[in-house]
C-alpha cells in the first residue's frame, strides 16, 4: 500500500523513445551570481542580462510547464535572488500550482524578501553552503562574509516555516568533515541535506587537482553517509550523490535524457541538463521560438538520446542500460571525445583504466589555489 | 509543536509539515504528495490517509474512524496506517502537533 514510486515505467528488454510527460523544471532564471566557486556547473560562457527572459516570458514557461505536467518548479541560477522579480515569479510558479523550490546561495536575500516570498506560496529552500565555518566557506565560494550571511538566511527560513534543505558539494577539501556539514544541517533545523561531489564538468575542470577526492576519502565519505542514514533516520533526511570517477558504473544521469526534467537557460534555449550545451552536435530550442511542449516532444536536442537507439552496441545489449540510461552524455562528450559513447566511468568501457589513473593522479594532487570562477 | 522527531504513536496528532502537499495530477490520472524533490503517487488508500490528518483527530482516533467506515478489524487498520504513517515522518513530511 501507499507509495507506488515513480509514474514512470520502464521496460527491461527495449527501452522506449516515447517520453513522458516531464516532473520538473529547472529555471535558471539568471547566470549572475555573487559567489565564485572553483566548480561552478554554470556553462564556461555565462549569459548576460541583457540576453535574459523577460518576467513575462519566465511566467509564460511556468503556466507552460504547469499545463505539461510539470509539478516541481525549481528556481535557480547563478543567483536567483539577483533577479529583481524573483517575488513576481514565485508568486507565479505557485498560482501555475508548480511546487515552487529556490535554490541559493542565500546572498541577496533579505529578512523581509524571504518572509515575502514565504507568504507568495514558496514551497521549499535549498541553501548551499560550501564549508562549516566562515573561514573555509569564504574561501570555497570565493565570497567574503557570505558564510555569516548563510547563517542568518537560515534563522529566516526557520522563522518562516518554509523547509531547509542544506546543498552541500563535496570535494577533496572538505570531504573528511562530512559529518560536521551534517551536524550543522541539523542545527540549523534543516529537513534534507544533498551531499554531491563535485561532478568534472565546466569550471571543475580547471580544479582537478584541488578537488578530485582519493579512493579513501570516497570510502570513507561513502561509509559516513550510510552511518548517518541510521543515526539521524526522521531527523535528516540524506541525499547522496558518490563520486562518479570512482563508481564501477554511471550515474542515472537526470534519471534519462529527456525523461524527467527540462532545462530552461537565462536566455530561453531549452535544454535536457544543465550541461548539454557541451554537446556541439545538438541544436537547442527555445522558447521565445516554440512552446515548452513542442520543444520537450519534437525538439531533435530531446530526441537525440532517448530510448537505446543512439547507444553503441555494448551499452544496447547491456542490463543495466534500464538502471543508467546509457549514463552521462555530456561525460561521454568530455572524455571520449563522441557524446555517443559509452559513459568512460563504466568498467565496460575501454576508456575506464585511463580515467582511473587520471583521478588517482588528481586526487593524490596537492591542491594549490583554486582557479575561482569570473575572477 | 516539535521539529524533533519521536516514535510514532496512535496518541500522536499529526498532519502534513508545512512544504507538503497533496495535489491532483491529470495529466498523469493520479494524486501525488508533493514535496522537496518528492513527487509520490499515492493510492486510494494512502489519500485518504493523509486527507485524514486533519490537525485534530489522534492517530488512534482516526484509526477507529477507519475501523468503523470500512467494517475492518482495527488492528489491521492500525499496522497500516502507523506503517505509512512512519514512513511519512522518516522523510520528514509531517508535523507532530
Amino acid at each position: 500500500m501507499g507509495i507506488e514510486g515513480s509514474a514512470v515505467k520502464q521496460s527491461i528488454a527495449k527501452l522506449s523513445s516515447v517520453a513522458p510527460p516531464p516532473m520538473a523544471l529547472l529555471a535558471e532564471l539568471t547566470h549572475r551570481c555573487p559567489l565564485a566557486c572553483p566548480y561552478c556547473s554554470n556553462p564556461l560562457e555565462l549569459t548576460g542580462i541583457k540576453e535574459e527572459l523577460s518576467t513575462e516570458e519566465w511566467i509564460r514557461v511556468f503556466q507552460e510547464a504547469a499545463a505539461m505536467g510539470v509539478l516541481h518548479l525549481h528556481l535557480s541560477g547563478g543567483e536567483p535572488a539577483s533577479r529583481r522579480d524573483l517575488l513576481e515569479l514565485t508568486a507565479a510558479g505557485s498560482a501555475a500550482g508548480l511546487y515552487t523550490n529556490l535554490i541559493t546561495s542565500g546572498v541577496g536575500l533579505t529578512e523581509k524578501r524571504l518572509m515575502d516570498l514565504a507568504d507568495a506560496g514558496l514551497d521549499h529552500v535549498q541553501l548551499s553552503l560550501q564549508g562549516t565555518n566562515p573561514a573555509s566557506a569564504d574561501r570555497v565560494g570565493g565570497y567574503k562574509g557570505g558564510y555569516d550571511r548563510k547563517m542568518a538566511v537560515t534563522a529566516w527560513v526557520k522563522a518562516s516555516g518554509v523547509p531547509l534543505t542544506v546543498n552541500a558539494v563535496c570535494h577533496k577539501q572538505n570531504m573528511d568533515q562530512l559529518d560536521d556539514m551534517l551536524d550543522l544541517a541539523v542545527k540549523l533545523g534543516a529537513r534534507r541535506i544533498e551531499i554531491a561531489t563535485v561532478q568534472f564538468h565546466g569550471w571543475a575542470e580547471k580544479n582537478r587537482g584541488a578537488l578530485m577526492p582519493t579512493r579513501e576519502q570516497v570510502l570513507k565519505a561513502n561509509d559516513t553517509v550510510l552511518a548517518a542514514r541510521k543515526r539521524l533516520e526522521g531527523i535528516l533526511v540524506i541525499d547522496y550523490v558518490p563520486a562518479d570517477h570512482h563508481s564501477s558504473y554511471p550515474k542515472a544521469c537526470m534519471g534519462g535524457w529527456g525523461r524527467i526534467g527540462l532545462n530552461v537557460t537565462p536566455s530561453g534555449k531549452v535544454l535536457p541538463c544543465h550541461a548539454a550545451e557541451t554537446i556541439p552536435s545538438l541544436v537547442f530550442d527555445n522558447i521565445r521560438e516554440k512552446s515548452l511542449s513542442d520543444i520537450w516532444y519534437n525538439g531533435s536536442a530531446f530526441n537525440a538520446y532517448r530510448g537505446d537507439d543512439w547507444m553503441p552496441e555494448l551499452c544496447r545489449s547491456c542490463d543495466r542500460k534500464a538502471i543508467d540510461f546509457g549514463g552521462c552524455r555530456c561525460q561521454a562528450m568530455a572524455l571520449a571525445g563522441d557524446a555517443n559513447a559509452t559513459d568512460p566511468v563504466c568498467i565496460r568501457s575501454p576508456l575506464r583504466d585511463t580515467l582511473t589513473k587520471q583521478a588517482d593522479r588528481d586526487g593524490a594532487a596537492i591542491p594549490g589555489e583554486f582557479v575561482y570562477r569570473g575572477r | 509543536m516539535t521539529e524533533e522527531t519521536v516514535a510514532i504513536s496512535g496518541a500522536m496528532t499529526v498532519k502534513l509539515a508545512r512544504g507538503v502537499r497533496l495535489r491532483r495530477d491529470d495529466i498523469r490520472g493520479q494524486t501525488v504528495l508533493l514535496a522537496p524533490e518528492l513527487a509520490m503517487a499515492l493510492d486510494d488508500i494512502a489519500i485518504k490517509i493523509v486527507e485524514a490528518l486533519d490537525g485534530k483527530r489522534d492517530l488512534d482516533t482516526i484509526i477507529h474512524d477507519f475501523a468503523t467506515e470500512f467494517g475492518a478489524p482495527r488492528e489491521q487498520i492500525a499496522t497500516d496506517v502507523l506503517a505509512f504513517i512512519r514512513e511519512l515522518a522518516n522523510r520528514r513530511l509531517l508535523q507532530v502537533l
